[in-house]
């Protein structure tokens, strides 16, 4: 690690006049930032820790949850509310890392995790436009099993590697942010970027800008909702493909979905093409697999990740049967 | 600034950059955690935070934890006497060659915690309930940030399981 210095923000008006200072990173739990570090791919000269701010997890008058961006990914899982009314988001955070880490890791510092690509993390040996901007990319002509399917672009292939994030974009969250600025809110799915030519920029916000929550809005079918993750160990291992669905049923129809995917882009990928194919739709398997090729039939797979196009179809496919349950 | 180590005040680091884990080994002579990977990959470094959280002690600055009490392995045996737990993986040949034995210990009394919270896992059927049971299936899940190369994870899901419900198996 490059020296840095050490300050803890009671509140987050402290927070952004400590992190207001180029070079200067917020400081979650800890369990993606202190690794990059260690690796010299952040070299930060002043770490802010804000794991003091809030952390509550508070039901909102119009019936959605405000969730302090301080709040560990354990305390979220394990919530009553977010159990019952959306269960995807839980079940998403727990086929996440391991117990230890999610005990660690803070809401604000899931979402703003970087990119597991061996390439990125291979500091001396390979070449990446994500860690040295104009480099070149590895990846794309390497071993890419775990690269991207969709929104890639030729200067980088890597995948975001949260699974909260996918349930958090199915959900509709928005995320709250402050600055010396002020405040704002973008929706999550607007939060990360498509790689492009700036793959090393990774989302929209601003210098000094903080994370202070994540809301979810009200959303009565998200009850009916749940979470896949394929990957090649049962446990403790990063999304092949991952979705994040919700489903509201009328009449043997479907009134309304939410899909996410996970595992195919630098950033949680909102279905949207395949929500639009379905609504109104008979709910049934030749639906539910015809929208997800809908959605996938911008897919463009690399040398070894093929298979990742078929996977998500099918992935897709049974996760809105299994919510179907007895009406399948 | 300080810490409370195994109930003993402990004096932080003067680097930030001083992991828990190189707090724990090279400062304090402590070397029942474990230093695996250093990367969050293995579990061998995990501790508990305030009695029963667990961490991974190599991906935490030591300086966040001022103020917090940690308890590593060696602050598990009171008196000299062995953690039941620590007995009951004597007993189910819980390890081979030991290395990762004090972070699966921690790890398992974390978990204990977690199960009694109601803490769902991907392998609980009905998230919406508030208690889970100590079943193998739930143990191992929730044991997968352990990793064990001698692979002795059969006596160690039994040594759980008898130290927690009683059960011979």
């Amino acid at each position: 690690m490059t020296p840095f210095t050490y300050a803890r923000a009671t509140d987050a008006a402290e927070a952004i006049r400590l992190g207001d200072r180029p070079q200067a990173k917020y400081l979650g739990g800890g369990t993606n930032l202190v690794d990059l570090l260690r690796e010299t791919l952040e070299r930060p000269t002043a770490l802010v820790d804000v794991t003091g701010l809030s952390s509550t997890i508070e039901e909102r008058p119009d019936g959605g949850l405000l969730i302090g961006a301080a709040a560990k990914n354990t305390a979220v899982a394990e919530h009553r509310t977010v159990r019952t009314r959306y269960p995807v988001l839980s079940r998403a955070i727990v086929a996440g890392a391991s117990a230890q880490i999610r005990n660690m890791a803070t809401v604000g510092g899931n979402i703003l995790q970087r990119t597991r690509c061996t390439y990125f993390y291979d500091n001396d040996g390979s070449r990446c436009n994500k860690r040295a901007p104009g480099q070149g990319c590895d990846a794309i002509d390497g071993f890419n099993r775990i690269h991207a399917i969709l929104g890639a672009s030729p200067a980088c292939v890597a995948t975001h590697p949260s699974d909260m994030c996918v349930a958090l974009a199915a959900l509709g969250a928005v995320v709250h942010l402050r600055s010396a600025r002020g405040e704002r809110t973008l929706p999550l799915t607007d939060l990360h970027r498509l790689p492009e030519d700036h793959p090393e920029v990774e989302t929209m916000l601003e210098p000094g800008e903080l994370i202070t929550a994540i809301e979810l809005p009200a959303l009565s079918f998200a009850a009916r909702s749940t979470y896949r993750k394929v990957r090649d160990r049962a446990s403790y291992a990063f999304a092949l493909i991952s979705v994040a669905a919700a489903l509201e049923l009328e009449g043997g129809a479907v009134k309304d979905v939410r899909l996410a995917l996970g595992g195919v882009a630098h950033k949680p990928w909102r279905a949207w093409k395949a929500e639009a194919a379905l609504k109104g739709r008979p709910a049934t398997v030749e639906s539910f697999r015809a929208a997800a090729l809908v959605e996938l039939s911008d897919a463009k797979p690399l040398r070894d990740n093929g298979f990742k196009v078929e996977l998500a179809v099918r992935t897709i496919a049974a996760v809105l049967g299994e919510l179907m349950g007895e009406n399948a | 600034m300080f810490i409370t180590i195994n109930g003993s005040k402990a004096p932080l680091p003067d680097d930030p950059r001083v992991s828990l884990l190189d707090l724990l080994r090279e400062h304090l002579h402590l070397s029942g955690a474990k230093k695996g990977c250093d990367q969050g990959a293995c579990g061998a470094c995990t501790v508990l935070v305030d009695g029963n959280e667990r961490i991974l002690s190599c991906l935490a600055l030591a300086v966040q934890y001022e103020g917090r009490s940690i308890t590593s392995i060696e602050g598990l045996a009171a008196d000299g006497a062995l953690h039941p737990l620590q007995q009951a993986f004597i007993e189910h040949d819980g390890f081979q060659c030991g290395y990762c034995t004090p972070g699966q210990i921690c790890s398992a009394i974390g978990m204990a915690e977690e199960l009694q919270r109601g803490v769902p896992s991907q392998m609980t059927q009905d998230i919406s309930k508030g208690t889970i049971a100590h079943t193998p299936d739930e143990i191992r899940e929730r044991m997968s940030g352990n990793l064990c190369r001698c692979g002795a994870y059969n006596g160690i899901v039994a040594a759980i399981t008898e130290h927690y419900t009683g059960a011979e198996k």
